[in-house]
């Protein structure tokens, strides 16, 4: 018998593993995927919003808000890197009046800091940008992380606190008895008090499971394109248009890595499975980008991923404790990644009221990150290598990824060669894995003592090796 | 290692060379099959014995080698930083001889549609895994591009039981060698589709099939597969250079294929040692 049982492995599933964690409770999170982060999550934009794109009613602006700051608290005690950029809302003649509409906004929220700039400010910061671009709204707060790093940074504080992880643990139904619930998967059978049900895509799906029925999700689909890191930061902010109706449109996004990455588009879809990119996307979004920037080339894209995003009819979260002890957290797109932390924050509060939890008295509050050979100086380097000299052999040429933070990368979990590349970013450089996969599979085979045959790209059904050479 | 042989047969006493892998011989040692060595050896073997026959001229020679180093760095100052098992460490030198090789282009740089399955492999990679770990990437195969190592993996995964159905080429032409074509495709049945446009990559979580277009009739077609292979250029490694800003001239050189491609290995290495003697 478990406390608290969460179905989902994305940004909202470990948060709210990563916020019961501090207590006594026994804890068990299921992922249908090979790894957390494998849902929507790992195709996430990867920005911390201000919050003051959303109507400041609903509960997206609030948990944006108070997220933007949770994250700022986050990246310290679970060292993982956050990149305060700032955002910036940019206006074409004409849409000035959109901007002061943004800002009141923004500061019923209580968003420091916004400020309109004008066409002389924007020359000198962004000078990228536009030149028929007249003014910009500026909030400081927006930033940048990676989705995957965060996930992994929360999760791994979370087992260091007792709680379970199970990846590959599709469920496959739930049934209601008097005092808990039953939940079978493919793999077991979990009995639990407390549902959570934080399955993103499939979270309607799953409520059903419980006989509850909850708004429709619809995927909305966002494609969205990587530049190369030798075109240089082309601005330093993330830019945004005025926003339309259901997105906030294609934007310009400094990543943490260091390369430019431009999109998403929104395209509503049947298929929840559908993560085709296509030309149409990347000519649609060249032709937005390149009013904001018009120096973006095409042949400057170096690489491209597709995300869907679990999308409701009504334009805000979705969450509600709808049968006693089962928490459903449906409909978290956009700013879902800011609210995260925030949502857990607000769901956890929701149950202290009805039943006492009480403080682990052995909480472990920090991480420590995976240490990035990459980022070392010269002098740390020898240090490292000289107790460790497999920090001394680089397996990832393109990114200096070395043998030492690859079997790491393993013992933490990853057991795909794209949890490799999420935690390490090896597979990520220029040659896209041509000169690295053949050796990371060799470390993955050696460490998890399995055959070739066994490993993945991303779970089952994505094997690399069909078998032996004759 | 042949502009170390030119350099230390010129007259330079002090050489190091620096190589990545356990052993010297670069991508030559995946390259089992034969065809080198004719014009250098005036013999034909594979490149593994090339890279082996080549390797006896390093060790008469008073060259340093030093193996499973990583060369991370370069400055215009000339300075060369590396990383191995004993740590990190920068050298000076006077004259520094890019020796890189080339890179593969991938599906990424054509930014192919479609999904991103396991099971797409660019043909360095997949010989990689064939030659020297034995294990086989896939049993049903469409080759994208006509460039040589494409043509070599469409013979080499058909000898070890593969099906390869087809080499798509953008192209009106061939863009590998005839003797490829002829050796690797024609004797193994292999069609060659010029003219023949890879449009869309199909599944989920394995390749199932390619959408391709015959650009001449405009006819699209899908093909059944479990594995996409790329062979669609090489590009010379000259990033160290490009990230310090860095143009070859004043003592720091390109040669072989981080130069240019090249065809032969005889001819890269003719090259290599004519320019290390001029060094000296």
């Amino acid at each position: 018998m478990v406390d608290f049982l969460i179905i989902g492995g994305g940004i909202v599933g470990v948060s709210v593993a990563y916020e019961l964690a501090k207590y006594q409770l026994v804890i068990v999170l299921l992922e249908k995927e090979a790894e957390l982060s494998f849902g929507v999550s790992k195709s996430n934009s990867g920005i911390i919003h201000t919050g003051f794109q959303d109507d400041p009613r609903s509960l997206k602006a609030r948990f944006a808000v108070r997220g933007n700051r949770l994250y700022r608290q986050m990246a310290k005690v679970l060292d993982f890197p956050f990149i305060p950029t700032g955002e910036l809302v940019v206006a074409f003649p004409g849409e000035r009046e959109s901007l002061e509409f943004i800002k009141e906004n923004g500061e019923k929220l209580g968003i420091p800091g916004l400020e309109i700039k004008d066409r002389k400010w924007l020359e000198k910061h962004e000078p990228n940008l536009s030149r028929e671009i007249e003014y910009a709204l500026l909030g400081p707060t927006g930033a940048v992380i990676n989705p995957y790093e965060v996930i992994y940074a929360m999760a791994e504080n979370a087992t260091s606190n007792g709680v379970q992880i199970h990846c590959d643990n599709e469920v496959i139904s739930i049934e209601e008895t008097s005092d808990y619930w039953k939940i079978r998967t493919w793999e077991s059978e979990y009995r639990s008090r407390y549902v959570i049900n934080a399955a993103g895509l499939s979270a309607d799906k799953i409520s059903l499971m419980a006989g509850m029925e909850v708004p429709r999700i619809r995927p909305w689909k966002g494609e969205e394109f990587i530049l190369d890191r030798h075109a240089d930061r082309l601005t330093r902010r993330i830019i945004f248009p005025v926003p339309r109706r259901n997105t906030k449109g294609v934007l310009v996004i400094p990543t943490v890595d260091g390369n430019t990455m431009i999109g998403p588009t929104a395209e509503e879809i049947e298929d929840r499975e559908d993560l085709t990119t296509s030309k149409t996307g990347k000519q649609r979004v060249l032709k937005h980008i390149q009013r904001l920037v018009p120096s973006i080339r095409e042949d400057q894209v170096i690489a491209s991923f597709a995300g869907l995003r679990p999308t409701i009819e009504e334009d805000d979260f979705y969450i509600r404790e709808e049968k006693d002890r089962f928490v459903n957290i449906v409909g978290i797109k956009s700013p879902g990644l800011t609210a995260a932390p925030a949502i857990a924050e607000y769901v956890v509060k929701m149950l202290i009221e009805k039943i006492k939890f009480l403080p682990r008295k052995d909480y472990i509050a920090t991480r420590k990150a995976i240490p990035c050979f990459r980022q070392l100086s010269s002098e740390e380097r020898n240090e490292i290598i000289k107790n460790d000299p497999e920090y001394g052999e680089v397996i990832c040429r393109c990114e200096l990824v070395t043998k030492r933070e690859i079997k790491e990368a393993i013992r933490r979990g990853a057991r795909t060669l794209d949890g490799i590349k999420f935690r390490t970013r090896s597979q990520m450089g220029r040659c896209h894995g041509a000169f690295c996969t053949m050796k990371i599979m060799a470390i993955i085979a050696e460490e998890l003592d399995i055959p070739y045959e066994q490993i993945t790209k991303r779970g089952k059904g994505s094997e690399l090796v069909k078998g032996y050479g004759s | 290692m042949a502009a170390a042989v030119g350099a230390s047969s010129g007259g330079l006493k002090k050489i190091l060379l620096l190589e990545r892998l356990p052993r010297l011989g670069g991508i030559l040692n995946q390259c089992i099959h034969v065809g080198f060595g004719l014009k250098y050896f005036k013999e034909e073997m594979t490149g593994t014995e090339y890279a082996a026959r080549y390797k006896k001229k390093i060790y008469k020679r008073n060259i340093e080698v030093r193996t499973s180093c990583f060369v991370h760095r370069i400055t215009p100052q000339k300075e060369v930083t590396f990383v191995c098992a004993d740590g990190e460490f920068t050298v000076s030198a006077k004259k520094i001889v890019m020796a890189t090789g080339c890179r593969e282009r991938t599906r990424e740089m054509l930014t192919v549609p479609g999904t991103r399955p396991a099971g797409i492999f660019t043909a360095g990679l997949v010989q990689e895994m064939i030659n020297i770990h034995g294990v086989m990437p896939g049993k049903s195969v469409a080759i994208i591009g006509s460039g040589n190592i494409g043509m070599i993996m469409a013979r080499r995964m058909t000898l070890e039981g593969a099906t390869v159905h087809a080499v798509l080429e953008i192209m009106d032409h061939l863009s590998g060698l005839i003797r490829n074509k002829v050796q690797c495709l024609d004797d193994f049945g292999i069609r060659l589709y010029l003219e023949h446009e890879l449009l869309e990559i199909m599944g989920k979580d394995r390749v199932e099939a390619v959408r391709y277009r015959n650009n001449q009739t405009g006819e699209e077609k899908l093909l059944s597969c479990d594995t996409v292979l790329f062979s669609v250029g090489l590009i010379p490694e000259q990033d160290l250079l490009i990230e310090a800003g860095i143009k070859p001239g004043n003592g720091i050189y390109l040669v072989g294929n981080a130069d240019y491609v090249h065809d032969l290995v005889d001819r890269v290495t003719k090259e290599a040692e004519k320019l290390g003697k001029s060094m000296g």
